[in-house]
């Protein structure tokens, strides 16, 4: 589960739709005179089975609800506005696809965020782009080495990181180094878990994280550089 | 998670970092850290404050208002 992002998602899983048992079976009470209704579902559980039967507007509905966390999403990850409004238009597809097989096993929004990232990620092996790089993990270029980590003593970023810097640089990453730091320091997912979405090792993609960091630093120093022109 | 006692190089402590940026572990007290001459205390803050700021990047936007009429136009030509 994504760790950050806590308060807002969490009011969204609160407000996902959650389908609800509604064939409880009395056993202790075998011959009721009037069937006790079902309880009744949320505004937004109900949005969510209308559209697992189809119900067009109900998607519509859907969609209103979750495109702007899913185009964020996307967003981050791929750094492309283009990019990121198709990518969300084939998560919303696929969405239509499969909406019929949630059965409620997860909270709807965990479930739709796991499917766009897939969505993103089968976009990126598509265009051929390395997502991860056993070779470079396991051996560690100069540029990327312990050896460049050293800054000069006045170029520390503490306190001082400009927000929109810190974005251009992610933007500026590498596709593969973009999207480990995305995962795991923008949406708060675990090694184990971004390991499993990568098909990779739970030691590659702390390397990949690292060296990620490492970049955005040298990227964030290079800035401040600049301005002490 | 466990901070090894013994004392380490800058480039052991540093294939540590990854695990140790934003664990919540008291690095600042760590044996490397107390005993490096160089900069790897700098090294680790800066990490943290990348980790730390991550966590307020890229605030959620909108698509374009036609995004819409896009997936709806798809499903209605069966590529849903």
């Amino acid at each position: 589960m994504p760790r950050t992002r806590f308060s807002k998602q969490a009011s969204e899983a609160s407000a996902a739709p959650v389908v609800q048992e509604q064939n409880t079976v009395q056993l202790q009470d075998p011959a009721p005179e009037v069937a006790r209704p079902a309880a009744p579902l949320s505004p937004d559980a109900e949005i969510l089975a209308r559209a697992q039967a189809g119900d067009h507007h109900a998607f519509a509905q859907l969609y209103a609800l979750h495109k702007r966390r899913i185009y964020s999403l996307c967003l981050r990850m791929v750094g492309n506005v283009a990019e990121a409004e198709d990518l969300t238009q084939e998560a919303f597809l696929q969405l239509h696809r499969k909406i019929a097989t949630f059965r409620g096993d997860s909270a709807f929004s965990t479930w739709l965020h796991r499917l766009s990232i897939n969505v993103v990620l089968m976009h990126l092996r598509k265009k051929g782009l390395p997502l991860m790089s056993l070779d470079e993990a396991m051996e560690p270029s100069y540029d990327d080495g312990p050896g460049r980590s050293f800054g000069a003593p006045d170029l520390s970023l503490t306190g001082s990181i400009d927000r929109l810097a810190l974005e251009r640089a992610v933007a500026a990453l590498p596709a593969g180094y973009r999207l480990i730091f995305v995962l795991h320091d923008v949406e708060g997912f675990e090694h184990n878990e971004i390991a499993a979405m990568l098909d990779c090792s739970v030691g590659n993609s702390k390397s990949q994280l690292h060296k990620a960091r490492l970049k955005l630093r040298d990227a964030l120093r290079q800035s401040l550089k600049g301005g002490k022109r | 998670m466990t901070l090894d006692t013994k004392s380490m190089s800058c480039e052991e402590f540093q294939s540590q970092l990854a695990e140790l940026v934003g664990s919540g572990a008291d690095v600042l007290n760590h044996p490397h850290i107390l005993t490096c001459q160089n900069n790897c205390l700098r090294l680790y803050e800066d990490l943290q404050t990348i980790a730390d700021a991550a966590k307020q990047l890229f605030p959620d936007q909108q698509p374009e208002d036609n995004l819409w009429e896009r997936i709806e136009s798809a499903i209605k030509k069966g590529d849903a």
